[in-house]
């Protein structure tokens, strides 16, 4: 019963998160006004302000979007905190943006953290054995480079977007997690996961783990690598090793949870 | 052309991971007054190869940093390795392309612009390590990048959460990283000290080494003596009790801690008053990197005022180890001898100075010694394996002691009084945190002084309370205390205080020359074997002296204040010369 009342909460959450999804160009347009409106008091980090963590879901007077969007506009009187003539469509951004910094925590409203009935003992075994996650990813100190680290992905994953991750890891590939192939002109061949680009440069991780920096006059080409190159566990985990996993993986809050 | 053969260093190997080939090396025996290269000499063809077939990639991270390349940073004179470039705190470059002759070809290379608006003194204090092409440095308070040296395009950037509990007296500022291994070490301002891994940016290990509610952060760069890394508070504006403590590399886990004031029944707590709580926050901060002497296997740290500041009425006494330097054994922390500059401080002389190891000759004979320019207006020559005092002379106008005895004891003639007593040099220092050099070719000691600097103090009361500052009444001065105001402007006379750059005989003591300049200067110091000295200062300058005349070859203009020390680095054969200034890190090589 427990098994179905946690799938039931699956189905729920991944609602939930679709809910409060935002596009990439919401959360980058938020984070621009955030930097030239928010951060001269709130900080960079959105902890400026004693007692809040804009950017950990940590406010004084706000718990939902529309909550939030409304002190943006409209300040908190009697305080430090004031109006802005920002539009309702910016002002969204802002929480976009926000809230893609703390999505654990938004979709702990929407009861995402509860999918996470599993195990997370069993999932750390099959994290590290049956399901070889460790093989790629790392973990504090422990593991590979080149793969996303996972010291802090409980705190920076809602339990429904890793869930995803795991039964569909195609579905969507965060920005800082792409990784190209270079192609030189001497023809050689690097292949890595992109840590940056302007211009004149491209900046990556390549699959020996070494910084390498490349002036774009020296590149033929550089292909996006469409497909990631992890696994669906979608037919080697059933669906309670799947929990567990997931499980596991929320317990990661980093060094500083 | 005088000719020599170039001497290039072969390629090592460390741990089973190859060095990569296209690494150029050129050090001090090679071609003066041209760019050298070693493929011209007509040797080592491998290397040209290599440098043909590595030309596109520009930067590889190559292998670990041990503890035995720290040691002997000389022979890779490519990188820097550490806070000062050698455990020997010189700030001295072996490379030597950019020379006296070319060095007007100077030009930038590249700005790197920290992000966000940063609080004014918020400033960039940071010395950046160079491993094998890659440039790794913080910004305030304490974010951590690791940068393409050649281009000054970012890899990574790791931006830890702080506790909104961290208080600083003096900006949220930090002053480097350490590395070992694949992994960074910096301390924060709210008192925890982290591991990052060196290829993504990631915290390995986050430890808690001290209460940031209480006024102790971390603020220096952390210095790594084999297996451990060493690292102490700032906060002697807080009433803090100070330490250098030393943590496991790998695990974080703290292995000796040594507090800079004795406890009662511990050796030296009789310089502080009996049956008082004066010693629980008599300061003794640690904010500026120490040095190391392999052979003597001894760890040097300068520590920093006692508390309060500018009040000893609670703290009768010398105020062991306040305003002093220590020698440590650096895997157990004890303590082997130590040696006082500024006995029961009442006007903020911090000893938080670079120790500088020297090895000159002295009445005859080659001794080990260290230098030391310190905020109380003197210079010191001590010798290193025992503390004895060899030489103290003032450096600046000074007044509060007439000179120094021959057991180099201060003869003290001033105190802060209630009617207010003017006191040379000023509260800030004849010197400070910022990196004095020596050139072992020139064997100069080179200083960036505050000449002509005053403070008036007044004593005022000062009652400890958890958090809050412990200081008793700040002092008046005509300079501003840590940047000139806004635009640096300044309209001050000569006689109200100026900067300079001055050169001292390490062995004669004799002032060879000086360079000044009209405001004071908060920037550190660089020598290279190409016999320059490179510096900037308030005004938003950073220029290039001759090291054996002080004659200026060169300047540019870096808009902000340098409040932190330049360094030297080379990539793919070409040398760079980096200085922070502002907010903004700026990088300068000869015009190609």
């Amino acid at each position: 019963m427990t098994r179905v009342i946690g799938l039931l909460m699956l189905a729920v959450a991944v609602v939930a998160a679709q809910e409060h999804s935002y596009t990439q160009a919401d959360i980058d347009n938020g984070a621009r006004l955030y930097q030239s409106s928010c951060v001269g008091c709130h900080g960079p980090n959105g902890d400026m302000v004693p007692g809040i963590e804009l950017q950990r879901g940590q406010f004084r007077r706000a718990t939902t979007d529309t909550e939030i969007l409304q002190i943006i506009q409209a300040g908190i009187p009697g305080t430090t905190m004031p109006p802005s003539s920002f539009t309702a469509t910016q002002a969204g951004s802002i929480v976009a943006f926000l809230r893609s910094r703390a999505p654990s925590a938004a979709a702990g409203r929407g009861g995402a953290v509860t999918v996470a009935r599993g195990d997370a003992s069993r999932g750390k075994s099959i994290f590290d054995g049956k399901g070889r996650c460790a093989t790629c990813h790392r973990v504090g100190a422990i593991g590979p480079r080149l793969a996303p680290d996972l010291t802090e992905i409980g705190t920076i994953r809602p339990a429904a977007e890793l869930h995803q991750k795991l039964v569909e890891p195609n579905a969507v590939v965060r920005p800082g997690n792409r990784y190209v192939e270079v192609v030189m002109r001497s023809g050689s061949k690097i292949n890595g996961r992109l840590l940056n680009q302007d211009t004149f440069s491209i900046q990556l991780l390549d699959s020996s783990e070494r910084l390498v920096s490349l002036s774009r006059s020296d590149v033929r080409d550089v292909t996006f690598v469409k497909d990631s190159t992890m696994p669906s566990y979608r037919d080697t985990l059933n669906a309670d090793e799947l929990g567990d996993v997931v499980a596991y993986l929320v317990t990661l809050k980093g060094l500083r949870p | 052309m005088n000719q020599r053969p170039c001497a290039i260093v072969p390629p090592r190997r460390h741990e089973g991971t190859k060095r990569a080939l296209y690494k150029t090396f050129f050090v001090s025996s090679c071609l003066r007054g041209v760019r050298t290269s070693p493929a011209k000499a007509g040797h080592y063809r491998w290397f040209a190869v290599g440098i043909v077939a590595f030309l596109a990639m520009t930067v590889v991270q190559a292998q670990q940093v041990t503890f035995d390349r720290l040691l002997h940073a000389d022979r890779e004179p490519q990188n820097w390795l550490t806070y000062s470039g050698s455990l020997f705190g010189h700030r001295y470059s072996p490379l030597t392309q950019i020379t006296p002759g070319n060095v007007k070809n100077l030009e930038l290379q590249w700005v790197f612009q920290t992000r966000g608006p940063a609080e004014p003194t918020e400033k960039s204090e940071a010395t950046p390590l160079v491993v094998d092409g890659v440039m790794y440095t913080t910004l305030s308070p304490n974010h951590v990048v690791a940068l393409d040296a050649a281009t000054g395009r970012m890899f990574w950037m790791f931006s830890p959460r702080l506790s909104t509990l961290a208080r600083v007296c003096c900006g949220r500022v930090n002053r480097g990283l350490a590395i070992l291994g694949d992994t960074l070490f910096m301390g924060t301002i709210d008192g925890h000290l982290i591991a990052i891994d060196a290829k993504i940016g990631k915290p390995i290990w986050d430890v808690s080494v001290t209460k940031p509610e209480l006024g102790y952060s971390l603020t220096v760069a952390p210095l790594v003596i084999r297996d451990k890394v060493i690292i102490g508070p700032a906060g002697g504006e807080y009433g803090i009790r100070g330490f250098i403590a030393a943590f496991d590399a790998k695990t974080g886990k703290e292995a000796w801690r040594f507090n800079t004031v004795p406890a009662p029944g511990e050796t030296g707590h009789d310089t502080w008053p009996q049956g008082s709580d004066a010693w629980e926050h008599g300061g003794g901060s640690i904010w500026v990197t120490g040095s190391y002497d392999p052979d003597l296997n001894l760890l040097y740290f300068g520590t920093g005022n006692p508390g309060p500041d500018w009040n000893a009425d609670p703290r009768p006494g010398a105020n062991l180890y306040t305003d002093s330097v220590v020698a440590l054994n650096p895997d157990t922390g004890a303590l082997k001898w130590h040696y006082q500059f500024t006995p029961n401080d009442e006007f903020d002389y911090d000893s938080t100075q670079v120790p500088v190891l020297a090895d000159i000759e002295w009445a005859g004979r080659p001794r080990k010694v260290m230098l030391w320019a310190n905020r109380n207006g003197f210079w010191y020559v001590l010798d290193r394996a025992t503390g004895e005092f060899l030489r103290g002379k003032p450096f600046v106008r000074v007044n509060w002691a007439e000179g120094i005895d021959e057991k180099g004891v201060p003869k003290r003639v001033l105190h802060a009084t209630a009617e207010g007593t003017l006191v040379y040099p000023n509260n800030q220092g004849a010197t400070n945190w910022y990196s004095p050099s020596f050139s072992p070719r020139v064997g100069y000691f080179y200083i960036p002084s505050w000449m002509d600097t005053s403070s008036t103090y007044t004593k005022g009361p000062a009652e400890y309370k958890e958090g809050n500052q412990y200081v008793g009444r700040f002092p008046t001065m005509p300079v501003q205390p840590l940047r000139t105001g806004p635009g640096n402007v300044n309209t001050r006379t000569p006689q109200e205080g100026w900067g300079a750059i001055q050169a001292f005989d390490a062995k004669t003591g004799e002032l060879k020359w000086q360079f000044k300049m009209s405001d004071v200067t908060d920037s550190g110091i660089l020598a290279t074997a190409s016999d320059l000295v490179f510096a900037g200062g308030r005004e938003g300058y950073f220029f290039a002296l001759d090291a054996r005349t002080g004659a200026q070859l060169w300047k540019g203009s870096v808009g902000g204040q340098v409040s932190a020390g330049p360094m030297s680095y080379a990539v793919n054969g070409r040398q760079y010369v980096a200085i922070s200034a502002g907010s903004a890190l700026f990088v300068y090589a000869l015009r190609q």
